[in-house]
């Protein structure tokens, strides 16, 4: 038997640890070097052994219990490492060491170099905290983790303080997340009364023991507070208001690992806590997953902000988390757990791969913001020959991201594809319908994916640099583009050997849905991924990628074969791009960002509703423009169609509760004594 | 098992070879096509093969902007398009790789080459090559739904994503292509071929004019050898789509082995298909003019709603 529990106990000491190190650090006022770099290798080590755990427990089988009693009623500090917990545990800690890897050239420079103790005593807070929230057992000590994580995460956005942009994006990021809480509060307590206990434990399955009514409300309240947290819209704003302010690498987790949280709690809610939810729940999470796909990627389009698109993605990916977790309540619905299993399995690798290419894609673009000096694509351009690695390990997670063969990214859509087209012959009537249609959407938004991280890429690496700060880039230090290349070969080895990890899914869905479904998804003698059976479809992105290297012989061959004529191999100069005939191209000739999201902007105007002003100064004539001034911008609906009047409604609101704010401490304690006789009452009515 | 790899290499290099030799000319069918419904007598049969072989012996000019993705484009676009046509059935109803990936990896090998492309439009600098870039991410994307709303129709039909296995299907049904879904299907892939291999009234492969092109424009700084295997993997990207079209619907003639009788048959079926498509396709592309940018998402909203008649067909008449 692995000793399982103890290694997690270990790093959840060793976060516990740096994280009090880091605060003496912050107390001494001192920012040496040797202090914040050991501080990152302890939360490495840490996570390190949290990694072990988790694969230990997915591999072997093996889970734990492990209470403490707390004294007070309900509340118990019950640890459990089942295979659920475990495998969020696993992508937590493997994205961690890398961030942690990374933090350690990150730290010398930027805001967060100015106060590094208090800065790794947060970090190290936030991953114990993350820890705690994966494996809580218990509703109040979960969310006790889950407002920790709030807390830590938002002194971390707001890294930098001074600016006014990180303050109001923690603070919207507070609000929202406080809102979210409060719902998960509401929809733990009607389920707590349906178990008749606070632990996760007895909880299983007591969302069907609720009155439907009540199961229903529990359902709706649970799915939206985590939907809060893992940015579905429209409850997303939060997320591209703080992803681009905080620090790159706090952006990183935060993308690649906080919003999962939520993930985390729906997938809990969904499969382990209601045996059978009805079928509008599955259309309603089925419908979220497309909406927040789409509509993610179609605003990630119109960003010229590098970290606010990627911010963006995040929405779009947890948009297709959804489709997998939706199709797979579907199925359980009409009593398909074999392919309830199949659509759990791709929402989940999605989960895992789309924290691994987003943390990777936002390190890369830290590194990008420290060469560069900005967050504005418009003032990048020519990166690929300052950071040649930045460069490349952001153009792997580019086609990750864009789910293309044979990277990682592509497993996870092609099994959730899959698991559409079976939707059609195994849901009776109008649902059956659904399952193509969301996937053509989904074809749609990755190809979007794709348009929008060819921009992503191309204007932020190729071509000339656009400002003076870009052209004096350098690339980033050694720890920083290690951290990177970690997270890239894990895009690589998650694609090309997902015959391997897919088998750790088994016990999930063993748990979860009662079927063991891994060995339909793996066949031929583990080279093939296959639709439930290999008769259904079938792909191997090993094959892919060999194929793809081999073929290449044959573009080479001709090229050399039929090219071998006067030398001519020899004549390949360098000369100037074509610029009409006129002096010299310059970063001005270029296509900017904003150009190239241009025809979708006119294609999808009626969402974005997009408005520019162009002002000329003229000389002589209107032909004689002295300066011209171009203003696009687009309109962000749901900010001024739903929460400004929120907003102003919950201001007016206030201003007549002011009315009983006296300030005299009399009428506080008059109030004080009215609710406690309202609350007697109500007590001790028959 | 030897013998089994053995006789699988052997599918992969025959279809490596058809695929090669038959996309110049299917190039060179529809320019002549076109040039005599033009009443111009237009370039022989064979002159993209003079073309390429010109090209490949030719010197080059890189931009001195560009980085390494303007060198690894061509051979990515070119060895994505040629792996995608092994996923295919050409003219055995079993193709060589069909195993190791369906129609879905199909078209994201496509897409694959179509990333590269976009970049490499983008590295040199010019506003052409942005130019470019963002008009064929925005075509594509667009074009996506339709093309896999229809291609879900095909699969759901024969319960495969694998292309070997629809077409098995398809071989005892050879009129199946008169129910209404394959119809619509058809309607709507055959818009988006025109969309995806950049045909009047989409894009004019023909034009160098700057506010027209898209294909042209990307590859506009491509010269000499690397030209070559870009407008060859381009021919081949043609060959595949329109071997998607005439396979998937019109199964007449694929032969169910490797045989070479059989093949010798089929062969021939498969080239009267491809010439009958070919006719199509110019048929449209001189009766039309090229469409302004922002008419196209109609067209292609068009091809949408035919799949999305076709898969409402299929739910309706079985059931």
């Amino acid at each position: 038997m692995a000793p399982i529990l103890e290694l997690f106990l270990a790093g959840l000491l060793l976060y516990a640890v740096a994280a009090l190190a880091g605060l003496a650090a912050h107390l001494c006022k001192t920012t040496a070097a040797w202090i914040t770099t050991s501080l990152c290798i302890a939360s490495g080590l840490a996570a390190a052994l949290e990694l072990c755990a988790s694969v230990g427990a997915l591999i072997c089988g093996a889970q734990f219990n492990w209470t403490l009693p707390s004294g007070l009623p309900f509340l118990q500090y019950s640890l459990r490492l089942d295979p659920l917990s475990a495998f969020f545990l696993l992508a937590l800690s493997l994205l961690a060491i890398c961030v942690a890897v990374y933090s350690i050239g990150y730290l010398r420079h930027g805001v967060a170099a100015r106060r590094p103790g208090i800065f790794c005593c947060f970090f190290n807070l936030m991953l114990l905290a993350l820890t705690l929230v994966f494996t809580a057992a218990n509703v109040l000590f979960f969310l006790v983790a889950w407002e920790l994580v709030v807390v830590t995460s938002y002194f971390l956005v707001i890294t930098d303080h001074e600016s006014e942009e990180a303050r109001s994006g923690g603070m919207l990021y507070m609000l929202m997340s406080r809102g979210g809480t409060g719902m998960l509060y509401l929809g733990f307590l009607l389920l707590a009364t349906a178990a008749g206990s606070m632990e996760f434990q007895a909880m299983h399955g007591a969302g069907g023991r609720l009155d439907p009514v009540l199961g229903a409300a529990a359902f709706l309240l649970l799915f939206f507070g985590f939907g809060v947290k893992a940015g579905i819209i429209p409850l997303h704003i939060w997320l591209p208001a703080a992803h681009p302010v905080a620090p790159s690498n706090v952006s990183a987790l935060m993308s690649g690992i906080v919003i999962k949280t939520g993930i985390y709690g729906m997938a809990r809610v969904f499969f382990d806590f209601y045996g059978d939810a009805p079928v509008w729940a599955g259309m309603l999470v089925l419908v979220a997953g497309v909406v927040a796909a789409l509509l993610g990627v179609l605003y990630a389009l119109m960003e010229h902000d590098l970290k606010r698109l990627l911010a963006y993605h995040s929405i779009e990916n947890i948009g297709i988390i959804l489709m997998g977790f939706g199709s797979a309540l579907l199925f359980r619905s009409f009593g398909h757990p074999q392919l309830a299993a199949l659509a759990l399995v791709a929402g989940l690798f999605h989960t895992l791969n789309h924290g691994v290419f987003k943390c990777l894609l936002f390190l890369g673009a830290g590194s990008v913001l420290q060469g560069a000096k900005t967050r504005n694509m418009e003032e990048m351009g020519g990166l690929i020959r300052r950071m040649p690695w930045t460069a490349f390990y952001f153009l792997i997670g580019a086609v990750a991201i864009s789910g293309l063969p044979p990277l990682n990214g592509f497993v996870s859509e092609w099994f959730t594809y899959q698991g559409l087209l079976a939707g059609f012959g195994a849901t009776p009537t109008l649902t059956r319908i659904a399952f193509p249609i969301a996937g053509a959407l989904l074809a749609l938004t990755a190809a979007l994916a794709a348009a929008c991280f060819v921009k992503a890429f191309g204007i932020t690496f190729l071509a000339l640099p656009r400002s003076e700060n870009a052209k004096q880039a350098t690339e980033a230090p050694l720890s920083m583009t290690a951290g990177m290349a970690g997270l890239a070969i894990a895009c690589v080895a998650f694609g090309l050997g997902a015959t391997w990890i897919v088998p750790l899914f088994a016990p999930i869905t063993q748990q979860t849905l009662g079927v063991q479904i891994t060995g339909q998804l793996v066949a031929g003698n583990g080279f093939l991924l296959s639709a439930g059976t290999v008769q259904n479809g079938s792909v191997s992105p090993l094959v892919i990628a060999l194929a793809l290297i081999g073929l290449a012989l044959v573009p080479l061959g001709l090229w050399l074969v039929l090219g071998r004529r006067n030398g001519a191999r020899s004549k390949s100069v360098t000369g100037p791009t074509w610029d009409c005939g006129l002096p010299g191209l310059t970063a001005a000739n270029e296509y900017t960002a904003t150009a190239f999201s241009k025809p979708l902007r006119m294609i999808f105007s009626a969402l974005f509703r997009p408005k520019r002003e162009i002002q000329a100064e003229f000389d002589v004539s209107r032909y004689y423009p002295k300066a011209i001034h171009f203003e696009s911008e687009i309109q962000p609906t749901f900010e001024t169609h739903i929460y400004a009047p929120l907003q102003k409604g919950i201001l007016a609101l206030a201003e007549r509760m002011r009315r009983i704010q006296t300030g005299s401490i009399h009428a506080y304690l008059a109030y004080i004594f009215v609710t406690l006789i309202l609350l007697l009452i109500f007590g001790v009515r028959p | 098992m030897i013998a089994n790899i053995s006789a699988q290499i052997l599918q992969v290099v025959f279809q490596v070879v058809l695929v090669l030799l038959l996309s110049p000319l299917l190039t060179g069918l529809n320019r002549l096509l076109k040039a005599r419904v033009q009443t111009r007598r237009g370039p022989g049969l064979l002159q993209p093969y003079r073309d390429l072989y010109k090209l490949l012996g030719k010197g080059m000019v890189i931009p001195d902007t560009a980085s390494w993705i303007f060198t690894a484009t061509p051979f990515v676009l070119f060895v994505t398009v040629l792996l995608a046509s092994l996923l295919i059935p050409t003219i055995s109803a079993q193709a060589p790789l069909s195993l190791y990936g369906g129609v879905l990896a199909m078209v994201y090998l496509l897409a694959l080459g179509r990333f590269f492309l976009a970049l490499g439009g983008l590295d040199t600098g010019s506003s052409f090559g942005g130019l470019g870039s963002s008009r064929e991410m925005t075509i594509s994307a667009i074009a996506e739904p339709a093309l896999m709303l229809a291609v879900f129709t095909v699969a759901i039909g024969a319960g495969s994503t694998n292309l070997s296995i629809v077409a098995h299907a398809g071989i005892g049904q050879s009129w199946r292509f008169l129910a209404p879904s394959q119809m619509l299907a058809f309607a709507a892939l055959f818009i988006v071929l025109i969309a995806e291999t950049g045909r009047i009234p989409v894009d004019n492969p023909a034009t160098h004019l700057e506010l027209t092109m898209i294909h042209e424009a990307m590859i506009l700084e491509y010269s000499g050898p690397y030209l070559a295997l870009i407008e060859w993997a381009a021919s081949m990207k043609q060959l595949v789509l329109m071997t998607l079209l005439v396979n998937v619907f019109f199964p007449f003639g694929l032969s169910a082995s490797w045989t070479p009788t059989a093949l010798t048959a089929s062969l021939g079926w498969f080239l009267l298909k491809l010439f009958l498509l070919s006719v199509a396709v110019a048929a449209v592309e001189v009766t039309n003019a090229k469409m302004r940018l922002f008419r196209v998402p109609e067209l292609l909203a068009i091809a949408f709603v035919l799949s999305a008649l076709a898969l409402v067909s299929t739910f309706l008449f079985q059931g």
